[in-house]
């Protein structure tokens, strides 16, 4: 058999993903603490202030790259949906559970630091501009796949119906980004813009690019902790989880 | 000999029976309306009186009410025939599920939206909004109801074995509703305001088209999943 059709097989059992990729924790721990605490003291201490929000433009070092993995995320979901209805992969399944979770927390986040950067720069903590009100769209559905993935008794059946219904969701959601920013072009009464978008000065864009690459370390990383956890969960009753835990 | 009817004949006869059923429940139409109904009495009593006010809210007022009893009706859309068995029929039925899903939908929104888009002018009046918006709410209800339903019912199929579904279901497909609000309401504004409206009413055609030819898809994934055989 072709290797690399092999090695997607053995990708799928959840006994053999778990033995694989136990040292790629370490790894990524170390990876993310590295580039997040890196990007970080980059962007708080060494950056430059900016010229009309002074300090408080800083936030974007955790308010762009969170956003990014959720968006990100989103897609790694679908496509594993697709996976799991159609291959009924054990590993896309836990792994597209997962990322319901990390992918509504990371919107949330960025949600979050996008009120508490508003209240500076804007005067208030929320604004329904297109771009704050798509990112609430996405956290709704993300909560409604998770939701849905909860709600039956038989976890498989649950998965299921969160596959179909994130599917569902990748077709709907750039309909959605485009009605929304469409939306806000026609009711734009009060001009609440940011600072014009200059290029970022690249003393700037260089923490921020750091950054987004801890961000992803750290996602990878919460995907690989909650699935193994996941797996152990769902295994319980395997001899194999049983030796472990002995 | 081959014994089994043509999918169209099929498909006919599901609709003969299921608009039959209807006609002898006639409360499953009406009670969507009367929440309408309550709902447009709330919004004067919350915000206020004032025509001038009323007015220049009513487009999207009107455009959430039908969205709102929409999705309420939608709820109880595959719940009976579940609970009988019809729907393992179907299943086992050698008929294809997209042509007949499509069809009990159809029929689901002959009963809903069909006739919330009808009443809908009534609505329009009680709420203050302008004369000439009318025929481009009831144009535009009645094709994005279309696609409300079909979304909707996505929502009903993946729910359907669940106990005490109702706020799940909202919760799942109203932030599906977002574009087909805001091009609706939108178009009814422009209207409002005395701007052509056929743009607006094609991107809802064309919506349409789109929940139309998909849904059923995975309404039957969804339906598969709840009689166990996905």
């Amino acid at each position: 058999m072709n290797p690399i059709i092999q090695f997607l097989f053995k990708l799928g059992s959840p006994h053999w993903f778990y033995r694989a990729t136990g040292w790629l924790v370490p790894v990524f721990a170390v990876l993310t603490l590295g580039f997040i605490s890196w990007g970080l003291i980059e962007g708080l201490l060494f950056a430059p202030m900016d010229a009309k929000q002074g300090n408080s433009f800083r936030i974007i070092y955790i308010h762009v790259p969170s956003s990014f993995v959720a968006l990100s995320c989103y897609y790694m979901m679908a496509t594993l949906a697709a996976v799991y209805l159609i291959w009924r992969t054990k590993m896309a399944e836990i792994i597209l559970r997962c990322c319901a979770v990390i992918g509504a927390s990371m919107t949330f986040i960025s949600l979050i630091t996008g009120a508490i950067w508003g209240k500076p720069t804007w005067g208030t903590w929320w604004v329904w501009d297109a771009r704050v009100t798509s990112m609430l769209v996405l956290f709704f559905i993300y909560m409604g796949i998770y939701a849905l993935s909860k709600a039956y008794e038989r976890e498989e059946l649950g998965s299921k119906a969160a596959a179909i219904l994130a599917l569902v969701g990748t077709i709907n959601i750039p309909i959605i980004y485009w009605s929304v920013d469409w939306w806000f072009a026609l009711h734009q009464g009060a001009t609440l813009k940011l600072t014009e978008k200059s290029a970022m000065e690249s003393s700037m864009l260089f923490p921020l690019l750091i950054m987004i690459i801890g961000t992803y370390c750290l996602y990878i990383l919460l995907i690989l902790l909650h699935s193994r956890a996941e797996i152990i969960r769902c295994e319980q009753r395997k001899s194999w989880v049983k030796e472990l835990i002995k | 000999m081959n014994r089994t009817p043509s999918t169209l004949h099929a498909c006919w006869q599901l609709f003969q029976c299921e608009s039959k059923l209807l006609i002898r429940r006639p409360m499953d139409i009406f009670n969507p309306l009367l929440f309408g109904f309550l709902v447009a009495l709330m919004f004067p009593l919350g915000l206020g009186p004032s025509p001038a006010e009323l007015a220049k809210l009513s487009s999207g007022l009107v455009w959430i009410i039908a969205l709102l009893s929409c999705l309420l009706a939608t709820d109880q859309l595959f719940r009976d025939d579940f609970d009988d068995g019809s729907l393992a029929l179907w299943l086992l039925s050698p008929q294809p599920m997209y042509f007949l899903v499509m069809t009990r939908i159809f029929v689901h929104w002959l009963a809903s939206g069909f006739v919330i888009a009808l009443v809908s002018p009534v609505l329009a009046i009680m709420l203050n909004m302008p004369m000439q918006a009318i025929p481009a709410l009831f144009l535009s209800l009645l094709i994005g109801s279309v696609t409300l339903i079909f979304i909707g019912a996505i929502g009903a199929a993946l729910t359907v074995g669940l106990k005490n579904s109702s706020l799940l279901l909202t919760l799942i497909i109203l932030p599906l509703y977002v574009p087909v609000l805001i091009v609706g309401a939108a178009g009814v504004q422009a209207a409002a305001q005395g701007m052509d409206v056929l743009s607006y009413l094609a991107i809802l055609a064309a919506f349409m088209c789109l929940a139309v030819s998909l849904a059923p898809l995975a309404i039957y994934g969804g339906l598969k999943i709840n009689l166990d055989a996905g």
